[in-house]
């Protein structure tokens, strides 16, 4: 009997939309992005706030984001939730929704996000907390922390610069056959390889953009959402795994919890990885794809550096990552998890135009939040894959 | 009854007297970073020791900011089977190799910093 809570296709997501991106207009809040988002994802699914009885919302600019949204939008819901682990959030909301709705808490979650790190500026939003082991030594973090990852797979497997370096160029194609992508300029090995190093191994094309963004899910039981507008994506497995806060107490830099949290939504979800058609991972920086390959089982460790070669993960090749862009040419707020999760949405649905994985009906979506600390995988499908 | 001092109060009186001290559980097993307890899969209670100060490099970065002279951050698996951020100097920051055998050194407090360790390397005799 399975748990209740990890019950295979017992909810979907239904609603998913983005709230204005990019550069937002002067004075746009946090909440304003979130309200924006919950009202385009409830439009998307032909549903409305008095529906709305469970809240999930998680920011780094806000300190009781589920409490500041309901007050917001109006509601007392039944059940709300302001879960905080960084970008992998959205994922660990997605499974707690389930939990809430399968124990009948709740039947119509919002989950939502906003962050206006770029127009406020990043260091008036993103205070990191001082830690007098780490902090004395300058880490440019979070880059440093993914950089000492980088050095470690350099030293144990041989992975290369260039290596990386086909990671964005890959996330840049697939960027460019998306219109709500930030960057639209094509990019070169070349120029990855010769731009501003931020923490050695990895230059500014290595690590994701600070933009702006927000944006919402809705989620609901199957037999409800079977009722609405759009084609459900429904959830076939999650998982959540943490290993650590800081990087000095990661244990071994080249594998992540992820191998976890994968094989949590994995077992539950009933598949393995040759059986994903989409596959959407959280890309702080190119060594953070290289690492979700390996450890969500695409390829075996050590090998994702060849793995990732002559335009494999890119649109055309063996197997299709990061489909809009990703964190590192589509957007990155600061907390990217769930633009990740709706993008594995829209590839369920087939509504990704020029950029859709043809007869796509499994998409993994896997969150990261911390410094490779916080773990979260989301294994989404479509009414074919039940 | 409050305890008197904090840990990080007292790994700073360890770098005041020159030394890197760190915890060791019951079956001295070492603990880092300074706690209040022992963490699942140690047994308490805590007690301190000096580390002899010798390490290897486990992982490595160097940062070049605008304007500034390039510096190394590292990550130092201690001998004694502990590991903590640091950064080596002694050598140009971009020419720290994982495997690097290093000895620490302990930069003073000064103005509003706190001491902390830093590393060197050394010529392994082993």
């Amino acid at each position: 009997m399975t748990a209740p809570g990890r019950r295979r296709g017992a909810v979907a997501i239904v609603g998913a939309a983005e709230s204005d991106m990019g550069e937002v207009a002067t004075g746009m809040s946090v909440i304003d992005l979130m309200g924006q988002g919950v009202m385009r994802a409830l439009a998307d699914c032909g549903l409305a706030l008095a529906d709305v009885d469970g809240v999930f919302a998680a920011a780094g600019q806000s300190r009781m984001p589920s409490v500041a949204l309901c007050e917001y939008l109006g509601l007392r819901p039944r059940y709300h939730d302001s879960t905080m682990q960084g970008g992998s959030s959205f994922m660990t909301h997605v499974a707690h929704a389930q939990a809430a709705i399968e124990a009948g808490l709740c039947e119509v979650a919002v989950i939502a996000y906003g962050s206006t790190q770029r127009s406020a500026g990043r260091k008036n939003v993103a205070p990191r907390e001082f830690n007098p082991y780490e902090t004395p030594f300058r880490p440019v973090l979070p880059a440093s922390a993914y950089a000492l990852a980088a050095s470690r797979h350099f030293h144990a497997f041989g992975t290369t610069r260039e290596q990386l370096a086909e990671i964005a160029v890959a996330a840049r194609q697939w960027a460019l056959k998306n219109p709500q992508a930030w960057e639209r300029e094509p990019l070169s090995l070349q120029q990855v390889l010769a731009s501003r190093m931020v923490s050695h191994p990895l230059t500014v094309r290595d690590c994701c953009l600070v933009t702006d963004g927000g944006g919402a899910l809705v989620v609901t039981s199957a037999a409800r959402a079977r009722s609405l507008r759009q084609p459900p994506a429904y959830v076939l497995g999650t998982g959540e795994a943490i290993s650590h806060l800081s990087i000095s107490n990661m244990a071994d830099l080249t594998v992540t919890a992820a191998r976890e949290s994968g094989a949590q939504a994995y077992a539950m979800a009933g598949l393995r990885p040759r059986d994903i058609d989409a596959v959407e991972v959280y890309d702080a920086f190119t060594i953070t794809t290289l690492l979700f390959l390996e450890d969500l089982g695409f390829c075996p460790k050590g090998e994702g550096g060849r793995f990732v070669q002559d335009g494999a993960i890119a649109p055309g090749g063996t197997l299709p990552v990061n489909t809009n862009g990703g964190g590192l040419s589509y957007g990155h707020p600061g907390m990217y998890g769930l633009f990740v999760l709706i993008e594995a949405v829209r590839q369920i649905r087939g509504a990704c135009g020029e950029r859709q994985v043809s007869g796509c009906e499994t998409a993994i979506a896997h969150g990261n939040g911390g410094v490779l600390s916080a773990q979260s995988t989301v294994i989404l499908g479509a009414a074919a894959a039940l | 009854m409050n305890d008197a001092t904090s840990p990080l109060a007292q790994y700073q009186a360890w770098l005041a007297r020159g030394e890197l001290g760190y915890q060791v559980d019951a079956h001295g097993r070492p603990v880092f970073f300074p706690r209040v307890l022992a963490p699942a899969g140690r047994e308490g209670p805590l007690s301190w020791r000096a580390s002899r100060g010798l390490g290897t490099v486990y992982a490595t970065t160097h940062i070049a900011p605008k304007g500034e002279p390039a510096y190394n951050v590292a990550l130092i698996d201690m001998d004694e089977g502990f590991r903590l951020m640091s950064r080596v100097e002694g050598i140009a920051a971009d020419q720290v190799r994982i495997g690097l055998r290093v000895k620490v050194r302990v930069r003073p407090a000064e103005g509003d910093a706190d001491a902390y360790p830093v590393f060197d390397p050394v010529e392994d005799a082993a």
